[in-house]
């Protein structure tokens, strides 16, 4: 097959990708390893590659997330994410308020640091000593709805898929620990 | 001794379950319940020993499996110490945590349209739609439902103000009547709708309502013809609350 031709499927399967992982289409937006594999064929990952480059100039990116399964056993996900970073207005232009944001890196963190779940009236608690109740409220029921945050049925909170997809829980936790009051 | 030997394997039995239970994995010699089962095993003749010795067996293994967990959980790059972490959290500024977390969220990018479940749905609804023609029709009907039932109520009305004027008329018919000795009733109900009604009244010039507040006291004036509103002329509102706590305390006062 001639080279150009070849570059050419690649470009059109990049596009296609673009067009599966941008528009959401289920529940969550983005696209599984196995979707992908059955719209792009096997070799998908070459046209996430190009996809991602032609993303760069935009200061976005092909994310792949392994996500926690409830049978402990991980799967890949693909979103198109930001590369870089926002500032806090422009946070505030999408609606993120500086107290949401705290919140929710205090939520992450306190149940990182209790291993993956705790039970939400301790989350509530520790979020009260900064933020007044209504607002905690307000604030762990946006969480949960947007995925940040799941429920389970014993009342516990627990990491969901987008804090999975969004947050560098590592980095979060290194900037914690190294910040110096 | 058979009951000695069963000892010793109930011994590491129960030891493996405080484990379980939430003991440290690590304060147990696993090496040394090896080699205890090791030495008592060739001894063991009957079933029940040896039902015995297959329970010690999998508990020491499930403390090695415990033993592992620890060390994966502890070797993981996301483990710290948990009061350490909390700790630091708790000193954070709300600020400064919302800095922290912009360094690291990447968020994703989604654009919303029409699903082909939002599609069906759509479908069932049009389906399911009666034509304008027939929809007209029913909210005609609802309508004029509504409208006698307002045309009721307005009857209604217009009895209860001829009502209230003429006994105003009567009560005030030498000097003007006390606002709250005309309004109070016997129930808070009966009192907010007799003064909603004086009201009109009053806005209708069936009746003028004389303010003196430096006595804090209103008092009601009955008129034989309805005056009409003269053109060009101040109208002047005045709010009255009467909070259930007032009415209570009127009525205990002796009024009505």
């Amino acid at each position: 097959m001639p080279r150009v031709s070849r570059r050419g499927v690649y470009v059109r399967k990049a596009r296609r990708a673009a067009h599966l992982l941008f528009f959401k289409r289920h529940r969550k937006p983005g696209a599984s390893a196995s979707e992908l594999k059955r719209a792009l064929g096997p070799d998908y990952r070459k046209a996430l590659e190009i996809l991602d480059r032609q993303l760069r100039e935009l200061d976005l990116r092909v994310r792949e997330v392994e996500e926690p399964s409830v049978e402990g056993e991980g799967r890949s996900r693909f979103y198109i994410t930001l590369r870089g970073t926002l500032t806090p207005t422009e946070a505030k232009y999408c609606g993120w308020r500086i107290d949401d944001l705290a919140g929710l890196a205090a939520s992450i963190l306190f149940i990182t640091a209790r291993g993956g779940k705790a039970p939400r009236k301790e989350v509530e608690a520790l979020l009260e000593e900064k933020l007044p109740g209504w607002r905690v409220k307000a604030g762990l029921m946006r969480y949960i709805r947007a995925g940040y945050l799941g429920e389970d049925e014993q009342g516990n909170l627990y990491l969901d898929w987008r804090t999975w997809a969004e947050v560098d829980q590592k980095a979060l936790v290194d900037l914690l620990m190294k910040h110096e009051e | 001794m058979p009951s000695r030997r069963l000892e010793r394997l109930r011994r590491v039995i129960n030891l493996c379950r405080a484990v379980e239970e939430g003991v440290d994995p690590f304060s147990v010699d696993v090496g040394s319940l090896l080699s205890t089962l090791r030495e008592i095993f060739p001894e063991l003749k009957n079933p029940e020993e040896l039902c015995l010795d297959v329970e010690a067996v999998d508990g020491v293994s499930s403390i090695v499996k415990r033993q592992g967990d620890w060390v994966k959980s502890r070797s993981t790059t996301l483990y710290r110490d948990p009061f350490l972490l909390i700790d630091k959290l708790r000193r954070l500024g709300r600020e400064a945590l919302a800095e922290m977390f912009l360094e690291v969220w990447r968020p994703v990018v989604e654009l919303e349209q029409i699903t082909p479940h939002s599609l069906e749905v759509a479908l069932r609804y049009w389906g399911g739609l009666a034509p304008l023609s027939e929809r007209w029709r029913r909210e005609e009907a609802e309508a004029a439902a509504e409208a006698g039932e307002f045309r009721v109520l307005t009857e209604d009305f217009e009895e209860e103000l001829e009502a209230l004027w003429a006994e105003l008329r009567e009560r005030a018919a030498d000097k003007p009547i006390d606002y709250w000795d005309f309004v109070v009733a016997e129930t808070y109900e009966k009192t907010i709708r007799r003064a909603y009604i004086t009201s009109f009244l009053i806005t209708y010039g069936y009746a003028k309502l004389e303010v003196y507040p430096l006595e804090e006291r209103m008092q009601l004036r009955a008129l034989r013809k309805p005056r009409p509103r003269v053109e060009g002329g101040c109208m002047m509102s005045i709010p009255i609350p009467i909070s259930f706590e007032e009415w209570r305390r009127r009525v205990a006062e002796g009024k009505p």
